[in-house]
């Protein structure tokens, strides 16, 4: 859209738009906001378990032992906050969500992941944009077990959408053949999120 | 967030942007400015929501951040209440150079999940700048005689740094200030014999400041024996 032209507005972080920072981000530089909308819930590992259910061949839990023991792979790069905020050059390790998928076997029908978390939020992605190397589940962030407040002990990772997408304290992965709003999508927020095209909010 | 009510559950309207002139500026405390805006158009806001700001440069540059209501959905105007940071893109764009006439692109309202239905009894622990939201609860519940359902617990360094501070002990809220001694009150972060009696036939509380205070208020709240899924948590962080 174009739209007017703010009386004396100049831009002061114009410097850091790169090739690298979608349009309307700000690099955060060594700072890593943290959001959520409730109170940061704590998930011991004993108790941790990660499903994958839904439209599935085999419906599959995993405790932490069994999650620590998959093959592991690493992301090295870029997440962006739909609250404007980039942090650049990070590196993530974890599961990628190939081997849990291909372990329990999505059927041809199963088309969008409705994601959950222990504390009962959920999120909604297509599930080709948790295949082909572009998700994980993650449990360490620049060389630290992840935090609680940035999800810990595991949470999704899906560096190519916005963050919210990246469900902290994941739990569930419920497969289905439709597009299920999950909780900020109910609340105002884009179904699928891609910061390159600026998908914040339903409309855009 | 077990407890999902059915306003949650409904979907959002989608919003879009808009114009809005600013109609009223002041400067309530040393680092704010109160801003009143006239929207093209306009959704009915529920208290506690929020708006987005774009700025736009000549080369078409933009920059855009959420800013709180203060404002009482059945005011004409949209109110803002924005601090002045350091070197801060758009806040010090907001406080130094807009003036009366200027127009601003909006969109909003957002955020459903940090709005107060006005029946539910409810709870701000709010500091800082995050006392906007819980202005617009208070005015609701003011303007509908149901000052009985919120209580509102505000921080502030000391009087004279706490926006819309009058106002809001006006209405029955209780002021803590940290960095002040005043009316026999030691300078503290609310503490727990304070807000306990409060929290009493509280189903839902609001927490908005920033990420330091938000998760002193979101711990305190806990340890009075709030549920953690009753607490409803905005951060203004930086830029998130
Ligand atoms: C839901 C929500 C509601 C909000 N409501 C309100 C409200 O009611 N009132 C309010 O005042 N605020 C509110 N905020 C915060 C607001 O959105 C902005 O974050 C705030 O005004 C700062 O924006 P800015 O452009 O002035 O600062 P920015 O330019 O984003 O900078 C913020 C701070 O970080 C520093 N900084 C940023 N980038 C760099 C860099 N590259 N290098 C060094 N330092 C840097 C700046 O010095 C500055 O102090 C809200 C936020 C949210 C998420």
């Amino acid at each position: 859209m174009s739209g007017r032209i703010t009386r004396g507005f100049t831009g002061k972080r114009r410097g850091q738009q790169g090739d690298r920072l979608p349009p309307g981000q700000y690099d955060v530089g060594d700072g890593w906001p943290t959001l959520t909308a409730e109170a940061t819930p704590t998930v011991r590992t004993e108790q941790f378990e990660l499903a994958v259910d839904g439209l599935v061949e085999r419906p599959t839990t995993w405790s932490w032992e069994e999650l620590l023991a998959l093959p592991r792979s690493t992301y090295a790069g870029d997440i962006h906050c739909v609250t404007t905020w980039s942090k650049f050059d990070m590196t993530w390790r974890g599961v990628s969500l190939d081997v849990l998928l291909e372990q329990a076997a999505p059927r041809a029908e199963a088309a969008y992941a409705l994601v959950h978390s222990s504390s009962g939020y959920t999120t909604n992605l297509p599930l080709a944009d948790l295949r082909d190397g572009k998700a994980w589940v993650a449990w360490e962030a620049d060389g630290q077990p992840l935090t609680r407040e940035h999800g810990g002990p595991a949470r999704l990772l899906v560096p190519h959408l916005y963050f919210w997408k990246s469900a902290k304290w994941v739990s569930r992965i419920e497969l289905l053949d439709h597009d299920q709003q999950g909780f900020w999508e109910r609340n105002g927020y884009h179904d699928r999120g891609d910061p390159w095209v600026e998908q914040r909010y339903q409309g855009d | 967030m077990s407890a999902i009510d059915p306003m949650d559950a409904v979907a959002a309207r989608p919003t879009a942007w808009t114009e809005a002139r600013v109609v009223e500026v002041d400067r309530p405390t040393a680092d704010t400015v109160r801003l009143r805006l006239e929207p093209d158009e306009r959704q009915r806001h529920r208290p506690g929501q929020h708006y987005l700001v774009r700025l736009r440069a000549p080369d078409g540059y933009t920059a855009q951040r959420s800013y709180s209501l203060a404002s009482d959905p059945d005011d004409a105007l949209l109110e803002l209440l924005v601090e002045r940071l350091p070197d801060g893109e758009v806040s010090e764009f907001l406080a130094e150079v807009l003036e009366v006439g200027d127009v601003l692109e909006v969109r909003g309202p957002l955020g459903r999940w940090f709005a107060w239905d006005t029946t539910t009894p409810a709870l701000c622990l709010v500091g800082g700048t995050g006392v906007v939201p819980a202005v617009s609860m208070q005015r609701a519940a003011v303007r509908l005689g149901r000052s009985d359902l919120l209580r509102v617990v505000a921080v502030g360094r000391a009087p004279g740094h706490l926006p819309y501070a009058e106002e809001l002990a006006a209405a029955g809220a209780t002021l803590a200030w940290t960095r002040a001694n005043v009316d026999g009150r030691r300078a503290a972060a609310p503490t727990r014999a304070e807000v306990t009696p409060l929290l009493e036939g509280v189903e839902v509380a609001f927490v908005c400041g920033s990420a330091r205070f938000a998760s002193y208020a979101e711990t305190l709240l806990q340890e009075c024996g709030l549920a953690p899924d009753a607490i409803r948590v905005e951060r203004f962080g930086p830029t998130g």
